[in-house]
């Protein structure tokens, strides 16, 4: 500082000034409209031509949306009905839709039993309430979020209610061998038997359990088999299993890909990256196919269990890379904060490092969420009808050979749905678990 | 760095915290490679309990890796680390049980983000102690208040401002109820402002008997509470003397060229 301000830099305020109002054209709709889109000459007329061109799509696709088909009953009668009320142009056959939307929802599954996959929806959400909403649902409801993966093949596949039963028992048999051999050796060795014994009876037991129980008491639901599965039940729910499988597989692949133990981080790496090597339709193919040729003959082993168990498979090796971002991005001080209290590898990483990994890769998680929700179509090339085969079963009817727009209008729309409640929810649960950090 | 943050504080009067004949830690013989970098060189070092032990040093001497090593952050490739009876081997027991009852303050905090100044500091008492939940709370705001900042239990460590962080750190450390606490430049990361809070929380410790090791440039508080500075220059331990004859009578040529830099200014 120079000499010749010394005797004006000394100031002192004597009043202070009082909070006034922002100048009218910055708040309020004039306000946002002036910031975000006529902020210069380049956003003005980026606005205009935008608006221009929304309303000359709205013109030419309105006439089409708005079509007084809803009745017709296939494509000759909405072309006639065209011709009679005198419009010069096509417009939209809603009537597919009335006509056949049960079969988009639910496939070939019988009419009468819509209930058991409507019902099944139903508790789905109740199922998801208390892992969604911690905290706002009571925590008692987990008890039966545990229980309905069990319900669900029931209600959905139908036979015995002894089965659902007897696969539940298994974690009995499982805790009861543990009690007994943790009395007479090692904690570890009573948890390898206990699985094993756990194994055994869902392979050998369950099943002559189960209909041993069935002959007894006959409490059954009318069978239904994979093959009438269709449409949006069989997205959901493949969607459903591979979402809620892929997420717990893909944190143990995330950790062991991690580990320090050469030959579980090889194996880890290997899965993660032969999956991710492979297209989706090559595993599928793999399970509808190739399957057989290894599992010994007369087995049946179920299409709709095999491509669940290889979206899982394909969902996890991504999520597995998903969460090993997380992992990466958290300091190292959280590991060394953790071990330095004591906490051990598992106690670490589930109170520390997973709450913080699993937050930080929120958006990632989510998004491998949708992407395996919109690839469960593809199930459609191995034969499976699910929405999109539906559209070409639907096609192959002489009433509505043609209509391409309206079922894909449909089925885009109801994938909306979903994929943007998914986006939704994480969004929601971003902002909830902001603790003011970072 | 300078000692200002020491100018008000009140004096300490050494004689009145006792050293007993207890040995709490004894390194002998110590060496580390970063892979082929010789990092610790031949550390011998014992502490007896209720020693207040100040390691300062260049930066890249080796002293955060030496005190790392105590609660084994870092392994040692030779030589023998024995902390209250138990030595430091790669058995997980023995880590899980010497960490427990060792404290640690970081340079970064390292407090736990996403969990509550209550929760960071009842976390480890419940899991690796299994003190019910309500003991665990009672002594973590016995701590906080301590360390003068039970209000701030419900918030989280992200609405705390730096000296704070600092303070939780060390209440959460006291949790555990540890018998030697290691601080690893504490105050390197504060404000000015701030240091202070974080030292006079540790001149307290320090009165109540504690053992502490602390790595740390703040050569007053060195000064005031610590009953032996050690000073480590290329992972060796150059010298060490009680506080008044290494900062009035360094010995060694690399201790006077550290000192003279350091209060220099």
């Amino acid at each position: 500082m120079s000499n010749t301000h010394a005797d004006t830099v000394l100031y002192v305020r004597d009043t202070m000034l009082p909070q006034s109002e922002p100048p009218a054209s910055t708040i309020g709709p004039a306000g946002w409209a002036k910031q975000n889109l006529f902020s210069g000459w380049l956003n003005t007329l980026l606005t205009v031509v935008s608006a221009a061109f929304v309303v000359f799509l709205l013109y030419r696709l309105l006439p089409w949306f708005i079509s007084p088909t809803w009745g017709s009953d296939s494509l000759s009668s909405c072309r006639a009905l065209f011709e009679e009320i005198g419009r010069d142009h096509e417009g939209a056959c809603w009537g597919v839709i009335r006509d056949r939307w049960q079969q988009l929802l639910f496939g070939f599954y019988p009419a009468e039993l819509y209930w058991r996959p409507i019902l099944s929806l139903i508790l789905l959400m109740v199922a998801l309430a208390p892992v969604l909403f911690v905290g706002k649902v009571p925590a008692k409801m987990l008890i039966f979020s545990v229980i309905y993966p069990f319900m669900l093949p029931w209600l959905l596949w139908g036979g015995t209610v002894w089965m659902p039963i007897a696969v539940i028992a298994g974690f009995g048999v499982g805790y009861l061998v543990f009690k007994l051999v943790a009395k007479v050796g090692p904690g570890g060795l009573a948890a390898i038997v206990a699985t094993l014994a756990t194994v055994l009876w869902w392979l050998f037991l369950t099943a002559p359990v189960a209909y041993g129980l069935a002959s007894v008491l006959p409490l059954a639901l009318e069978p239904v088999a994979s093959r009438q599965f269709g449409g949006f039940m069989l997205s959901v729910t493949i969607g459903v299993v591979a979402i809620a499988c892929s997420l717990p597989i893909g944190i143990v692949l995330a950790l062991g890909r991690r580990s320090d133990l050469p030959l579980v981080k090889w194996l880890c790496v290997g899965f993660i990256e032969f999956i991710r090597g492979v297209p989706l339709i090559t595993l599928l193919f793999v399970a509808s196919v190739l399957l057989n040729i290894f599992l010994p003959p007369g087995t049946n082993f179920d299409i709709i269990l095999r491509v669940m168990i290889m979206t899982t498979l394909f969902a996890s090796a991504y999520m597995a890379e998903v969460i090993r971002g997380g992992l990466a991005a958290l300091p190292k001080g959280q590991y060394e904060g953790a071990d330095s209290l004591g906490l051990d590898y598992w106690q670490a990483q589930r109170l520390i490092i997973m709450p913080q990994a699993l937050k930080i890769s929120i958006p990632g998680i989510v998004s491998t969420f949708i992407g395996v929700f919109k690839d469960t179509t593809l199930v459609s090339i191995i034969g499976l009808l699910d929405p999109l085969g539906l559209a070409n079963a639907i096609r192959a009817d002489t009433d509505w050979n043609g209509i391409y727009w309206e079922l894909f209008l449909f089925i885009g729309a109801v994938f909306f749905i979903f994929c943007f409640s998914m986006s939704r929810y994480s969004m929601y649960l971003e902002r909830k678990l902001q603790t003011g950090h970072r | 760095m300078t000692d200002t943050a020491f100018d008000t504080a009140p004096a300490v009067d050494p004689t009145a915290m006792k050293v007993s004949d207890e040995v709490a830690i004894e390194i002998s013989n110590m060496n580390k490679w970063y892979g082929t970098f010789h990092v610790l060189r031949d550390i011998n070092l014992t502490v007896n309990r209720g020693e207040r032990i100040v390691v300062a040093g260049p930066s890249g001497s080796g002293k955060s890796t030496m005190i790392r090593c105590i609660n084994r952050l870092e392994e040692h490739q030779a030589g023998k680390i024995v902390v209250d009876g138990t030595e430091l081997t790669s058995d997980l027991k023995n880590i899980d049980k010497v960490r427990s009852e060792v404290g640690m303050c970081f340079q970064h905090f390292n407090l736990f983000p996403h969990l509550t100044i209550l929760e960071n500091c009842t976390l480890a008492p419940i899991w690796v102690r299994k003190t019910p939940k309500k003991e665990a709370i009672e002594t973590a705001m016995y701590f906080l208040e301590k360390v003068k900042i039970p209000d701030q239990a419900n918030k989280y460590p992200g609405q705390l401002s730096g000296g704070q962080q600092q303070r939780v750190a060390i209440a959460r450390s006291l949790c555990m109820k540890p018998r030697i606490m290691l601080f690893d430049e504490p105050t390197s990361a504060l404000d000015p402002e701030m240091i202070k809070e974080v030292l006079d929380t540790m001149i307290e410790l320090a009165q109540e008997g504690m053992t502490m090791i602390c790595v740390t440039h703040e050569m007053g508080f060195a000064r005031q509470v610590a009953n032996r500075v050690i000073f480590m220059d290329q992972g060796q331990i150059v010298e060490q003397n009680e506080p008044e004859e290494f900062f009035n009578n360094p010995r060694s040529e690399r201790t006077k060229l550290f000192l003279s830099q350091i209060l220099g200014h």
